[in-house]
């Protein structure tokens, strides 16, 4: 059963980009437990702003596990220690009275603080600009049923397609490595006839870009599908690799 | 008499769309390059807006206010979108589609929009089957579809229960594209807070970059509004934190009308309310009640015995259950239109037999379900569903029933527009949830991704063009023209104003207090009396508001609090139009529910002899009553009925 | 090149000389495994790989071999550092699906060269190179067997040889399989497949040698 707990929070505080930050230390008393942790982090606001001091800044929208706006490195995991979820499908359940939880931004050279807890994850859409699209307009295409798809390549580009883009990807490996969001949409698209047509040079152009914007080197510790709020495969990344190797051994 | 003037074409309904594109004016290739359009929202109807209208040669200056254009709260729909494709061989068709919206928005949307929607939806699904949207299949390759309430065929696409996001991904992927080619500028974190008029037509807009606090100006030959609906007025919904109707309001004060704003869908598959910490609610969607039998006890000691924790669902024999929804519609069922499915469990609720501890919460179960699939099936169609549920309540709904309550989640109305998707400023449209145009009174669940993507990609590129063809020898205006001058400086003023009021109480705690107000007075149940009070208590908490208000930090820096202030000053005075709006709509339609108008049985009760009308709110300046336009609606192909979901 | 300036390419010259050093461990596996049971077949192989042009332009690809994979491993090492960025997270903690090794490569690397410069000065300095440099060690350069008895019957390098293939294992249960994957040889069913075969592959050649060593300590 729920009950109220409390807990202490060491919280990451940093003024700007360029600015040194430091852990802050709160206090928080009676938290249901069926609330959710960002919740929770509304709660400590409420309460520093009663205290006219300035409320802790982290990104979050849909609240509904959907949108790949919040993030939080939270006890040392992205997204806490559930799987399968993000930040703000957490539920203080998952917490003890007593605990101290340990709030971190994002942390990658991919990903530069803006403030606080709030990063910024441009980075990932130049990713999908360089190439993570099918190159078709509006208007004159076929009809939907007029290429049949299988079913297991459509489950399988489903699988890829429901990366959110959050990041907690790249902020899980040590290697500050994008390939799991690069080759989730890589695979959705290489799977599916539709996004198949141009599947060499979107490989190509999307792991360059990646490259550019100073991602690192995979080397598949696993930490990214583990840690995947949306369980993301990294047999996705043996895709692209393999995609992206035929493509480079074609030209 | 109508006052408005909706620019319906001439000719037979089918035939309307068809005869339009024949007549417009379009803008040639080379024009189109010196033409700039202003998007703002990135959500279906934005994000397709921007990316096709790149597509044909226009400048796109596109913004949003999460930090990236993937997230816009459209990722958030879960259950699919409608398309008259017929794949099912099931009896569907245009026409059908047409109807079935027509009668679901309970005859208060406009028959010509409502066509061409249905006439589109075919080609939204070509579109994002080309873009490599995963949609669900069949074994023999094909699409699959499955069925939503207030229809009798199956023609709801869907992808997992993610429609929303993979519809949206397909819309940012096209619109990436054209970010990448520099067809697209893409303002991230940026909210649109004033329209800029010059010599009466929209030419630009002032924003608040939310990282550096600084406030920007962009002009451009047409401003487009997408930005969504206005349900977080009642604090608590399914929308998105961050999800606001500023954006529109801004377009109202700056003289566009404001359609319906009565007209709000309260959604009746959400989690139950459990806490005053709370800050959205969650969605479960419409698509389990395909198999989810939703009930109450038939006893009353039952529902006391829930409501006390003395006993459990799956107590309950079977005798002693209540299908409702079966009981007082046998021909739909669990699957009635939501405005009557949440009727109808708040109906229940308020006769005391709520099942949870605050008594405000029906059950949704599956133990039929189970018996008849299998556990396998089941969680093989709504297993990530079932997953999310357990997360949050700690139950598992694959043993005890689910328990869910109506919420917030959709505006029907909204900005008002004609059938060009211009409201009554020109050079203004508003596209998908923002504009008021396609649900009426009510909207049938699938039917948003419908709107959105229709009018993005495939009605407002369209007629944008009849009215920037006139526009082709206009050159750009210049961003220090004193129009743009002075609405900077007005925004600056409001914000130096909230700034300086430094009193006690959080944004929070007063929109919560706005909520409140909201959901008793302007919810599921609107009456006259309380309509009026409404009105005098979101007065005082107007003035509450204004000189009572703690915003931290500095006006020029980013500042959450002062993002949320802004908004939430917007939001008081949306309810209170709404609560206008409900006054003068003495009728019960849709998610329009005035308890003084229902028959014996407790259906709603609509007026068409006097409210067969688009109520058009027109601002006539701060704290003065807003004057109300009538957009008169003459059905000339459908005969409006009373809505029979019985038989 | 696309080997040298994407990340993709660098890490696919990293799994071709990596399971290239694989291959070549399996046929040293199999040529030691000889010694168990005869001296003279053993030093028959020895004399064959001895100061012969095949064998040594042999040598010299396993060396290219070494250079390339261990030069990358400094490379993508760097780099992926500074991808991490300077600030480190305060709280860390592993999720269980992530092998320690994964983690680790670098340093059981380094332990694996360094123990790699024993074995070369104890093994092959004292036979190929004696051979072709002509030195005067007082060892007869063919004579492998007697080599391998002399070395273990010391138990300190018993023991050490045994660190070796324990960092080696670890390194390879890993190196195996993440080779795989990088080029593309993986799917959602093969996953856990090349792992276990990794896991299998690696435990036969490092328990392998281990035995041998053990062997010969047993019978000096």
């Amino acid at each position: 059963m729920d009950k109220n707990i409390n807990v202490t929070l060491k919280v990451w505080r940093q003024k700007g980009p360029k600015e040194k930050g430091r852990f802050e230390t709160y206090q928080l008393k009676n938290i249901f437990q069926g609330a959710s942790f960002l919740e929770m982090l509304d709660i400590l606001n409420e309460q520093l702003i009663k205290e006219g001091k300035d409320p802790v800044v982290f990104d979050h929208d849909c609240r509904e596990g959907i949108c790949g706006m919040c993030s939080l490195y939270i006890n040392g995991h992205p997204h806490g220690a559930a799987t399968g979820a993000t930040t703000c499908q957490l539920y203080m359940r998952r917490f003890n009275d007593g605990d101290t939880i340990t709030i971190e931004p994002w942390r990658s050279a991919g990903f530069p603080i803006i403030r606080d807890l709030m990063v910024d994850r441009s980075a990932y859409d130049k990713i999908i600009q360089a190439g993570g699209f099918v190159s078709v307009n509006t208007g004159g295409v076929p009809d939907a049923n007029a290429i049949p798809i299988p079913k297991e390549n459509a489950d399988l580009a489903m699988d890829a397609a429901a990366c959110i883009g959050c990041g907690a990807c790249a902020a899980a490996c040590k290697n500050g490595s994008a390939m799991l969001f690069v080759s989730a949409k890589v695979s959705q698209l290489a799977l599916l006839p539709q996004g198949r047509i141009e599947a060499a040079r979107r490989a190509k152009a999307m792991v360059a870009k990646m490259d550019e914007l100073g991602f690192g080197n995979c080397t598949n510790t696993g930490a990214c599908e583990a840690e995947c709020p949306k369980n993301i495969s990294i047999s996705n990344i043996a895709r692209l690799n393999r995609e992206f190797i035929s493509a480079k051994l074609k030209d | 008499m109508s006052q408005i003037d909706s620019k319906i074409p001439k000719g037979p309904l089918a035939e309307k769309w068809s005869n339009y594109k024949a007549h417009q004016k379009l803008v040639n290739p080379a024009n189109k390059r010196r033409l700039d359009i202003i998007v703002v929202g990135t959500g279906l109807a934005g994000a397709s807006a921007a990316a096709s209208l790149a597509e044909m040669g226009f400048n796109v200056l596109n913004f949003c206010i999460q930090d990236s254009p993937r997230r816009a709260h459209s990722i958030a729909a879960q259950g699919g979108i409608n398309a008259a494709k017929n794949y099912q061989n099931d009896g569907d068709s245009i026409y059908r589609l047409f109807y079935d919206t027509i009668k679901g928005g309970d005859y208060r949307a406009r028959e010509a929009n409502v066509y061409r929607l249905a006439e589109v939806s075919n080609n939204i699904i070509d579109q994002c089957v080309a873009q490599g949207v995963p949609f669900a299949r069949e074994y023999g390759g094909l699409l699959d579809n499955r069925s939503f309430g207030g229809a009798q065929v199956s023609r709801t696409f869907y992808a997992r229960g993610q429609t929303g996001q993979q519809l949206l991904l397909g819309a940012y992927s096209a619109l990436s594209r054209q970010i990448g080619k520099g067809k697209v500028k893409m303002y991230t974190r940026h909210e649109m807070l004033d329209v800029v008029l010059i010599d009466g037509r929209a030419r630009g807009i002032i924003t608040r970059n939310l990282i550096t606090g600084k406030i920007e100006r962009y002009a451009a030959h047409a401003v487009v509004v997408a930005t969504g609906g206005y349900v977080n007025t009642f604090f608590l919904s399914t929308n998105a934190m961050a999800s606001n109707g500023s954006a529109a309001w801004q377009c109202y004060k700056k003289g566009a009308y404001f359609a319906n704003p009565c007209m709000v869908q309260i959604h009746p598959t959400c989690i139950p309310v459990h806490g005053d910490f709370q800050s959205k609610l969650t969605l479960m969607s419409e698509s389990l009640r395909n198999d989810g039998r939703i009930w109450v006890p038939k006893k009353i000691e039952d529902a006391k015995a829930l409501q006390a924790g003395k006993k459990q669902g799956k107590d309950i024999p079977e005798e002693d259950r209540d299908y409702y929804l079966e009981r007082r519609y046998p021909a739909f069922g669990n699957m009635d239109p939501r405005d009557e499915a949440t009727r109808a469990a708040m109906e229940r609720c308020d006769a005391g037999f709520g099942v949870n501890n605050t008594g405000l919460a029906v059950f949704l179960d599956f133990s039929d379900a189970i018996k008849r699939l299998g556990k396998e099936v089941v969680k093989q169609k709504y297993g990530n569903l079932f997953d999310m549920y357990e997360e949050i309540t700690d139950e598992n709904p694959y043993e005890t029933p689910m328990m869910i309550y109506p919420a917030l989640h959709y505006s029907m109305g909204g900005l008002w527009v004609d059938y060009e998707l211009q409201t009554s400023i020109p050079g203004l449209f508003a596209i998908g949830e923002a504009n008021f145009s396609d649900h009426g009174a009510n909207r049938l669940g699938a039917s948003a991704l419908m709107q959105g993507l229709a009018d993005g990609y495939f009605v407002l590129p369209y007629t944008i063009q009849n009215y920037l063809a006139d526009q082709i020898q206009v050159p750009r205006f210049s961003t220090d023209l004193p129009e743009f001058e002075e609405a900077e400086k007005n925004i600056e003023a409001r914000i130096q104003k909230l700034m300086s009021i430094q009193g006690k109480e959080s944004v929070d705690s007063i929109h919560k207090r706005l909520g409140h107000i909201m959901w008793e007075h302007i919810g599921m149940a609107r009456d006259e009396k309380g309509l009026k009070e409404a009105i005098e208590m979101l007065k005082d908490l107007k003035k509450e508001f204004w000189s009572n208000v703690y915003i931290p930090g500095s006006g020029d820096d980013q500042n959450i609090e002062l993002e949320k202030a802004l908004r939430l000053a917007d939001f008081i005075e949306i309810g209170t139009l709404m609560a206008h709006d409900a006054l003068d709509r003495a009728e019960s339609c849709g998610g329009h529910f005035r308890v003084e108008h229902q028959t014996e049985e407790g259906e709603a009760l609509r007026h068409d002899d006097k409210f067969a009308y688009v109520s058009c709110w027109e601002y006539q300046g701060e704290d003065k009553d807003p004057v109300m336009l009538k957009e008169m609606l003459n059905y000339e192909f459908v005969v409006p009925q009373t809505r029979n979901y019985k038989k | 090149m696309w080997l040298f300036n994407s990340s993709i390419g660098r890490k696919f010259v990293m799994s071709l000389s990596g399971l290239f050093l694989i291959l070549f461990l399996t046929f040293h596996f199999a040529m030691n495994l000889v010694a168990v049971f005869s001296g003279d077949a053993y030093n028959m192989v020895c004399e064959f790989l001895g100061a012969n042009w095949y064998a040594l332009v042999g040598t010299l690809v396993l060396a290219f071999g070494f250079v390339v994979h261990i030069f990358y491993a400094f490379w993508l090492t760097l780099q992926n550092r500074k991808a991490r960025g300077n600030d480190r997270y305060a709280v860390v903690a592993k999720p269980k699906q992530v092998e320690w090794a994964s983690q680790n490569m670098l340093v059981l690397g380094i332990i694996v060269i360094v123990f790699f410069v024993l074995h070369l000065a104890q093994f092959w300095y004292k036979m190929q190179f004696n051979e072709i440099a002509g030195l005067d060690l007082g060892v007869d350069p063919h004579d492998g067997y007697w080599l391998i008895q002399t070395t273990f019957s010391n138990p300190l390098f018993v023991v050490l040889y045994l660190v070796w293939f324990a960092a080696l294992w670890f390194h390879l249960t890993h190196g195996f399989w993440s080779a795989i994957q990088t080029i593309g040889w993986n799917n959602n069913v093969w996953l856990n497949r090349w792992k276990v075969i990794s896991n299998i592959y690696t435990t036969i050649i490092c328990v392998g040698f281990a035995f041998i060593a053990i062997y010969f300590y047993a019978i000096a």
